[in-house]
Order: structure tokens, then sequence, then C-alpha cells
């Protein structure tokens, strides 16, 4: 079986700094995959490799199989790989009904339209109750986006990112700048919207790194020094000598 | 304090309600009973003035509110759209067309212009649109007096309407049927293009506009969003230039350059970016300015400039974010609390301004009259700028009314806030 990402000899450089130095990578079909790493390993530069917001110096990603060399964010997304951002972003003046509604008319097939009246399609409001409902922001429906707590508008940036029906999302930090209470809300939202499509996130609360995924990565200066299942990462000790000892500690 | 949803009626799914369409049927009406009132030529020129406007106007939005796109050349698709209907005018094959769908030729000219243009400037929105279209804006100004074969130089080129074939005997004679010519193609593209912000492709334009990336990753190009609303802005701004031709039978370099190009962006401006209907009060504002006031004064244009530059300081969501501020004590049924306080503010308020123009209106008379023509009349009254009394009723107008406003607005302020907010909650 084709893995659903699959990345080979990935580098990136900006100007004379070496971000990414070589990175082998292969996440399967409906893996829960979290790639870790001290700041500045080089985790959203990789974020943004893949999914084209950057261009690669060297090496490849493919999705299914098919090669993204080139292809710009938008026919990425048509593939089936859909991202959420590290910093919020939405569209703060629009609803948040509206938010998930834009999400959904690529794939249910309005793209470019001018002959249809958005308003008057009955899937296209059904879909974006159901996301809302999924994402407990039903009773924000009709306000600006920009107005919602900051947790509320994690939980419709992830709404915004499944809306689409991709089969490969992304997710950068979705819990970063959260308490313990809106922490644990995200995680069981991700959870619930995520089964049976492959997750990839970046994650620096390790409650959250070990308690969703199937597999981790370890990602130290642009390399990847380790993957596996939870337990096998938390025992290897280079792991443990690069990383993850610093941050347990820091959590004591 | 949530309580600030813009549109809190349940878009439901469904057919077109009597609440949807009811905006459409009142100016509908608006459009056919007006002249009735309004009967005489130069009020019925006014109109027609303003419905060319509006649709101009609202094309406009189309880049700068609904896309966000700011242009600084936006005349040159109109004014495109009008020569191209002034060389049919004089074509042979005229006679054998009628003149109400002489704009569509304008408007094509407008879309093929944006196809040509669009294509490489919605590239980036920002800053780069802007220096664009102004380099554009610039270019196609700069060629009306070069390829005179099209543009006629500098006097422009004209054309006869009535030479058109006779549509349901109406030959375009009088200004009346100029008008309803107008109204019926403000009426039609008005609606289109607000059905064109229902679509799809009209709501991903407000996507790019708040978050191009997000909208990238949403399946959708930026760019072909931006292409497409700039394409079917075009399309309007030369009906718009087709309705002028009809209306004044020239066009000249004028009708291009970058004094109507900014001129335009004042009017929307003016009206209201945020909704829909900004751009048609920014219109009808303006073109009542500018014929109006222009008829009382000669620095006409200086209180435009005040009124926009006030405008952008303290509205900057416009003449209908002001109106739509109200909505809520309209919703709460509280509205009558807000009338002693404005009477309190407004009416000082406007007694200053009057004040104010007062004394600009007899300096610039002082100034500029003719040696020995001391004598001049405003607000109805005719006296003597040399003399000291003038100067001294205005200046204790302006002062007494400026210290009235200052004191009476803090509550305005307080009634306004009381009058938008849910009872249970201000107790």
């Amino acid at each position: 079986m084709t893995p659903a990402l699959e990345i080979n000899n990935l580098h990136k450089s900006f100007g004379k700094a070496e971000i990414i130095r070589g990175i082998d990578l292969s996440i399967g079909q409906s893996e829960r995959h979290a790639i870790i790493g001290p700041n500045g390993a080089g985790k959203s530069t990789l974020f943004n490799l893949i999914t084209g917001r950057f261009a690669a110096s060297s090496g490849k990603v493919s999705l299914h199989g098919q090669d993204l060399a080139g292809l710009a964010p938008f026919e990425i997304n048509r593939l089936g790989l859909s991202r959420s951002f590290q910093i919020t972003n939405i569209f703060p003046k629009m609803t948040v009904f509206e938010n998930v509604r834009c999400a959904l008319l690529w794939a249910k097939g309005y793209k470019y339209s001018f002959w249809h009246m958005v308003s008057r399609s009955r899937d296209l409001t059904e879909g974006a109750d159901a996301i809302l409902e999924q994402i407990n922001l039903t009773a924000r429906r009709d306000l600006p986006a920009g107005v919602l707590s900051y947790a509320e508008q994690r939980a419709l940036e992830i709404g915004i990112t499944i809306a689409g029906g991709a089969d490969v999302i992304m997710l950068d930090e979705p819990t970063a700048g959260m308490s313990h209470s809106e922490t644990d809300y995200i995680v069981d939202l991700i959870r619930k919207v995520t089964e049976g499509k492959t997750l990839v996130m970046v994650e620096h609360d390790m409650g959250v790194v070990f308690g969703l995924a199937d597999r981790i990565s370890v990602l130290v200066y642009g390399e990847i020094i380790a993957t596996g299942k939870p337990e096998e990462v938390r025992g290897n000790p280079r792991v443990q000598e690069a990383y993850l000892g610093a941050a347990l500690e820091a959590e004591h | 304090m949530t309580d600030i949803s813009q549109n809190p009626q349940a878009r439901q799914h469904g057919g077109v309600t009597l609440r949807v369409a009811m905006p459409w049927i009142v100016g509908a009406f608006l459009i056919l009973v007006l002249p009735f009132v309004f009967q005489s030529n130069s009020a019925i020129t006014i109109m027609n003035q303003m419905s060319i406007t509006i649709i101009f106007a609202l094309s406009y939005n189309m880049l700068l509110g609904q896309g966000g796109m700011l242009s600084f050349g936006h005349a040159v698709y109109m004014g495109m759209g009008g020569f191209l209907c002034v060389h049919v005018m004089n074509w042979d094959m005229f006679g054998s067309l009628p003149l109400p769908v002489l704009p569509i030729f304008g408007g094509i000219m407008g879309m093929v212009m944006a196809l040509i243009i669009g294509s490489f400037s919605t590239r980036k929105a920002g800053t780069v649109f802007a220096m664009i279209s102004l380099g554009v804006g610039e270019l196609i100004a700069a060629c009306s007096v070069i390829i005179v074969v099209f543009f006629g130089g500098e006097e422009g080129i004209s054309g006869d309407r009535t030479y058109g074939m006779p549509f349901l005997g109406y030959e375009f004679l009088s200004q009346i049927e100029v008008y309803y010519l107008i109204g019926f193609w403000l009426f039609v593209s008005a609606l289109l293009m607000f059905l064109f912000s229902r679509t799809p492709i009209g709501r991903m334009a407000n996507a790019v506009r708040d978050n191009p990336e997000r909208a990238e990753f949403l399946g959708y190009s930026s760019r072909w969003v931006r292409f497409n609303s700039f394409v079917a802005a075009g399309f309007f701004a030369g009906i718009a230039g087709g309705l002028f031709a009809i209306s004044y039978e020239i066009l000249t370099e004028e009708n291009l350059n970058l004094v109507t190009s900014g001129s335009i962006l004042l009017v929307t401006f003016l009206g209201g970016v945020g909704v829909f209907f900004g751009p048609i009060i920014g219109a009808i504002v303006f073109t009542l300015l500018q014929t109006v006031l222009s008829l009382e004064t000669e620095i006409w244009s200086l209180y435009v400039g005040a009124l926009f530059v006030a405008t952008v300081m303290f509205f900057p969501s416009g003449l209908a974010g002001v109106l739509m501020m109200h909505a809520p004590a309209f919703k709460l049924g509280k509205w009558q609390m807000l009338i002693v306080p404005y009477i309190k503010t407004l009416v000082p308020a406007a007694l200053c301004i009057v004040g104010i123009a007062g004394i600009v209106e007899i300096l610039f008379h002082a100034r500029h009259s003719a040696v020995g023509e001391t004598e001049m009349t405003l607000f109805w009254i005719t006296f003597d700028h040399t003399s000291i009394m003038p100067w001294i009723v205005f200046a204790v107008l302006a002062i007494v009314g400026f210290w009235i406003t200052r004191k009476t607005a803090p509550d305005l302020v307080e009634a306004w806030h009381a009058a938008t907010t849910p009872d249970e909650v201000s107790r």
C-alpha cells in the first residue's frame, strides 16, 4: 500500500542557513503521526515544504504516491491535503458559518461558479452546520470569526481544515497557548474529526503527543533522529539526550 | 457586548423571501417614480448622472470592498466602454441597433480591457495591484492623446444617440426617455452585482480579501478569484461607460484619467465599502454635492474634501456604516431615545459648520472677487465683506456651535450605547 505521505531526502536552505538537512519519512494511511522537537528544529518549515508554501531546495514529497514538486498550495489542497496554521489563520471579518462554508465550496464541486447562489444550496448550508455541530460552535454561527475566543478560533481553524474532506490533515501546534481544559477540549476534537484519516501534527505538549499519536518523529536541527511508537521514542537514549529529557525536566 | 452579529437573520436555505426582495422592490419603485417628483430637466440630468455613478461605484466596490483590491485606474474600464459605444453610434449599423442594447458593447469592451490588464495585475493584491492600476491608468490616459483615431485627441469624440433604431417607438430625444433607459440598466446591473456577491466565486472574493493564504489552502487560487472579480467589475464599469456615452454623447480624455479614477474611490469610500449598498449612498451624496453645491459655491470641492477626510477619520465604514450602527437601536425598539440627544448635538454642530463655512466663503470672496465688488450673498443674506459684522456673526456661530457640540457629544454617545444595548445587560 502506498503511504499517504512520503518524504525522501528533503533539504531546504535559506541562503547559507540549512534548515532541513535530509529528511526521510513515510506516513501510512490513517496513521496519527506527531512531529516533535525543540524550538528552531525546523518543524514548521517542514510543514511549509510539504504543503507547498515554500519550495524545497532538493528532495521529494509525495502524497498518495504523487509527486508534489512545483504544485501551488491550492493544487496540493485539491489532491486531498489540508492544513492548519500555528498562528490562527481564519477569515476574521466573515461569520463563523461563512468561514466553514467557504472551506466546503471547492470540495462540494462549486469551484469558481458564478451561477449558483450559495444561500440556496442545501448541501452547503447543511454541510457547514454539521461541521459547526462537530466543532461545538453552533451557538457562535452568525458572529464574525474575529470576535471568538482564542480556543474557539483554534477550533474553527480545525473545522475549516477538515471541512473540505481532505484525507491527510496537517495541524501545526493545534494546542499552542491554551489552558489545560482548552487543550483537553481540542484533543478530543482532533481525535473525533480525524477518525479514519491521516493526521500529521506538530506539537509541543507532550501529554497531547503521547495521548494522540500512533507514531512519533523527533526532529532536531533539521534531521529526524528517531521515528517510532511513543514508548519506543520515549525510551530512545538519543531522543532523551537531545530533547525529551530537557522537556520532561522542564515540565516538573 | 457579544451581540454585534451583522446578519442575525438566519439565512435559511430556500426561496426568495419578501425580506430579501423588499429593497429591490423599493428601489425599482423609486426609479420609476422619482421623475414624477423631480420633473425639471436639470433634476433628471442629475438623476441620470447619479445612476451612472451608482453603477460605476458598485463596480468599483467589487474590487475594493468585496475583493480587497485598491484600484487607482478604474476609470479606464468605464472610459473604454464609453469610447467604444460612441464609435458604435457613428457606425452605419447603428441604425439597425436599438439604443438600450448599446451599453452591452461598453460592457464587453470594459471586460476585454479587464481581461488583458487583469491577467497580470491581479497576481497580488495590496500595493502591487494598486501601483499597476495606477500605471495602467496613466498609460491609457496618455494613449488618448496619441491614438487620435480611437480617442479623438483633446476634444474627444462625439456621437448622436438618436440615430439608433427606434425602440418601441422611442427615439430617446428627451432626457426622460434616457432616464428610464439608464434606470433599467441601473436596476439590472445592481441586481446582477448583488447576485454575483452571493455566488461561490463572490463569497471566495471576500475570503481572499480577508486572508488570501488561507483561501489557497482551501483549494482556491487567490489570483484566479481576484481575476474573476476584476473581469466582472470591468464589465459593469463598461456598462456605466456605455450609459455615459448615451447620456452625454461625448467622451474625452477626462473619462479615463486619474481624476475620475480617484473620485470613484472617494465616492465608494464615502458611502462605505463594507456593505453592498454603501456605494449607492456614496454616489447619491457625491452627485448631489457635485451638482447642487457647485451651483451655490465655487469652492464646493473644499467641502467635499473635508467631508471625505472626516469620513475616513471618524467613520471608516462610511455613511452606510453610520446607518448600520443604528440598526441595533431599531431592532431593540429604542430609537426614540436617540432623537433628543441627536437634536441637541447635531443642531449646534450644523451651526458650527455654517459658521466655519461662512468665514471661509467671506475670505474667498474677499480674496477673489473683482476689485471694488465687495457685496456678496450668503445664506440668502446680502452683505458687504468689508464690514466687520458678518465676520463676528459667523465666528460666534462657529465657536458657540463648537462649544455646545463638545458639551452635548458625551450625552449622545451615552444615549447611543443605551439604545443599542439590550435592557437586561444595561441594568
